[in-house]
């Protein structure tokens, strides 16, 4: 199958660690991955400040650049979510009817990337090794918007010789939220202290997300604190064969 | 004058968040109380098969009567004054204290005895009532340490939610004259029924809210767990009651929703120990004389917005504050008004204008606890995101986050720009780097460097490596 990787803005810039892994996976179970190199960002940050003229862009702009992709995968869940929860929204305001139908076409081809695997690939064993301890955090947007509950963790557990650890507290959000974590910086990180004590008291090594943009929040906080917990995207544990 | 409390003369949030936060024993007190309706109210909510078609039931109902709100509140009035009670339509808080005060000096009072409500806390009318020589007194228990201690409410169920009983006691002792008192629930309430039983006995006008007003019936329904509401409901010879605009429902059967979702949801009980509903006066049982304040507010202005008008739905649960990690963090005080958390942070700007509270719609990391518990399935994390749109159209949003945003949207525009602002980036990150990280940066993100690190940028973009591969 050909599959399309939306990257996200971050993740190219940021954690391109995460994107070589996703391409790794899927093509060690046999996809092809193209990279459309005119993407740029799906939106959600213009959208979710209020900047919604400027969003509208964005949407017009990657509905243009995934024009017939037949599987569109990325590895951000809170992407997914701006996609699935707004798209509809913003085109329906443009009162465009090719808009409207194009994100209509569009939606039911993007997929997160544990969702990709376990939903529509029926995979939950990637081949993948890596011997630590790991516990979850379940993005806000990965569970309560797109409902991504048991996926990651199948994942996980088929990893040889991973030792998963559940994380208690799971659907606490980690106090990033964008611009939040920048315009409530205290309050931001009042929760994320929460969120750095639970993952303490799992004893794991290494904390994963289907979100970095979470990682970026809690592995902020670890490094500050010089925590003996390093972050790691999903698709970077599923990519190790040792 | 339109008011919700001292709103307008609040501090921005992150501002009041930061001393919230410095109260560590007023965050263990939320927390502890938060974590207990939490816990009672998940396992109630979860013994519900239909739950979820409940809660989409109370939604259209809430929506059908916003769509027809004149018509349902004229329904409600005609029904009201045939049942023998008078109607009162105010414009604003002040309209409505000037009301009540009116008709409590109409009856020759000095004095009231206060079932709990939100509504009066939102008007202001205890300070407009002792400003007139009328002395109110709270008799929910709550409510009563509120009044005792000059305080502030912080949760719109639980008005006293951030203090402990070692804290009741101590202000009990104090302001009632007590010299011995326990710190067991049963003997704190047992000095505030002391002290109420006397009002109750001789206070002859009763003041309430209105969870619901019904318009079928033009009755009018209060729900709440001491009994202490149904005194001053029954007792009194003349009941005055104070309502927003949009409590009304159409018909009585459709408390058979409402009284499902509402105690569950606010409590974490199944049913209310007392749900009193009462249509105009009868002879000779219970109040003689009964007004009814519709109040506006604000309310219309809300109901213009169509897409936040469902915050009008909200039945005052407080589902959502217990769920919310950030009013879980600061507690209610930071949002600077009687409604805080999430449903605070989107009614509260809607009532008194975006201009006197512009910050409360970022008070929130958009996580969607709130929308998830919320009995009447407002969608707050859509509305939060209408209400920042707003602010920003409005071109009230700051100088450096709007050019953060033009930059952006810049970068964001096409390939060679976002290439280009990912090369500027990897320059312009060299003076603040450390190792592989990035500490004391300036401007925006001084905020998140004070606590956290960031990585920096790696030498080679994701498109770079894919572009070589």
């Amino acid at each position: 199958m050909l599959i399309s990787l939306f990257i996200t803005c971050y993740n190219d810039t940021l954690f391109p660690d995460t994107g070589k892994a996703v391409v790794n996976v899927l093509e060690r179970l046999g996809h092809e991955v193209e990279f459309r190199s005119a993407q740029t960002c799906c939106g959600q940050m213009h959208y979710n400040s209020g900047y919604h003229a400027d969003a509208a862009k964005l949407v017009r702009r990657f509905v243009d650049v995934f024009a017939g992709a037949e599987i569109i995968c990325t590895p951000s869940a809170s992407c997914v979510a701006m996609i699935r929860d707004h798209y509809p929204k913003v085109a329906a305001e443009s009162g465009d009817p090719a808009f409207i139908e194009a994100v209509a076409a569009l939606l039911p081809r993007v997929y997160e990337f544990s969702e990709l695997l376990v939903d529509r690939l029926g995979v939950t064993d990637v081949g993948a090794a890596f011997a630590h301890t790991v516990t979850y955090h379940s993005s806000c947007h990965s569970l309560r918007s797109l409902g991504l509950r048991d996926q990651p963790l199948q994942l996980l557990r088929a990893v040889r010789g991973l030792d998963l650890r559940l994380l208690p507290g799971a659907d606490e959000c980690c106090g990033f939220g964008g611009t939040f974590s920048v315009k409530n910086p205290d309050v931001s990180t009042a929760m994320l202290a929460d969120k750095l004590s639970a993952i303490r008291e799992t004893g794991a090594s290494v904390c994963a997300a289907a979100d970095n943009s979470c990682l970026l929040q809690i592995g902020g906080g670890l490094q500050r604190a010089a925590a003996p917990v390093r972050c790691l995207h999903l698709a970077e544990i599923l990519a190790s064969t040792a | 004058m339109l008011r919700v409390g001292d709103a307008a003369s609040a501090p921005p949030f992150p501002e009041a968040a930061k001393d919230s936060l410095a109260n560590a024993q007023m965050r263990r007190n939320v927390r502890h109380a938060t974590d207990v309706i939490r816990t009672k109210r998940a396992t109630v909510v979860g013994e519900m098969p239909d739950w979820q078609q409940l809660r989409e039931a109370a939604r259209q109902i809430k929506a059908h009567v916003l769509r027809h709100l004149d018509a349902y509140l004229e329904d409600f009035e005609r029904n009201c004054t045939n049942a023998g009670g008078t109607v009162h339509w105010a414009r604003d808080a002040d309209e409505a204290n000037a009301i009540v005060t009116r008709i409590v000096q109409q009856y020759g009072g000095t004095e009231i005895i206060k079932v709990k409500t939100m509504t009066s806390d939102e008007t202001r009318l205890n300070v407009a009532l002792e400003q007139a020589g009328i002395v109110p007194y709270e008799t929910d228990l709550a409510d009563l340490i509120i009044q005792l201690g000059r305080d502030r409410p912080s949760h719109i169920v639980v008005p006293a939610l951030h203090k402990n009983r070692h804290e009741i006691r101590q202000l009990f002792m104090e302001q009632m004259g007590i010299s011995e008192l326990g710190e067991e629930p049963a003997e704190l309430a047992n000095a505030a029924r002391a002290f109420l039983r006397e009002k109750f006995l001789h206070v002859p006008i009763g003041f309430s809210g209105a969870n619901f007003l019904i318009a079928e019936t033009g009755g009018v329904c209060v729900v709440e767990s001491e009994g202490n509401g149904r005194m001053c409901l029954t007792l009194p010879k003349v009941l005055i009651t104070l309502a927003g605009i949009e409590k009304v429902i159409p018909r009585l059967t459709d408390l058979e929703v409402f009284l499902q979702l509402l105690p569950r949801s606010a409590t974490g009980e199944r049913m209310n120990p007392y749900n009193s509903v009462w249509t105009g006066v009868t002879h000779r049982d219970g109040p003689q004389e009964f007004h009814v304040i519709l109040l506006d507010n604000g309310r219309t202005e809300v109901l213009k917005d169509v897409e936040a008008r469902s915050t009008l739905a909200c039945i005052r649960c407080g589902a959502c504050l217990n769920q919310c990690p950030v009013y879980r963090q600061t507690g209610g005080h930071a949002y600077g008004s009687i409604y805080s958390g999430p449903i605070g942070a989107i009614l509260t700007p809607q009532l008194q204008g975006l201009q006197h509270s512009a910050s409360l719609p970022y008070a929130s990391s958009l996580c969607g606890a709130c929308y998830e518990v919320c009995p009447v399935k407002i969608n707050i994390p859509e509305i939060l995101i209408h209400l920042r749109r707003r602010i920003v159209e409005d071109g009230q949003a700051p100088l450096a986050e709007r050019l953060a945003m033009k930059g952006a949207a810049l970068a964001f525009s096409g390939e060679t720009p976002f290439t280009l602002a990912q090369a500027t980036g990897r320059v312009m990150q060299r003076p603040f780097k450390s190792g592989e990280l990035l500490r004391n940066l300036p401007g925006l993100l001084a905020g998140w460097t004070a606590t956290r690190d960031l990585p920096a940028m790696p030498a080679e973009s994701f498109r770079q490596w894919w572009s070589r591969r």
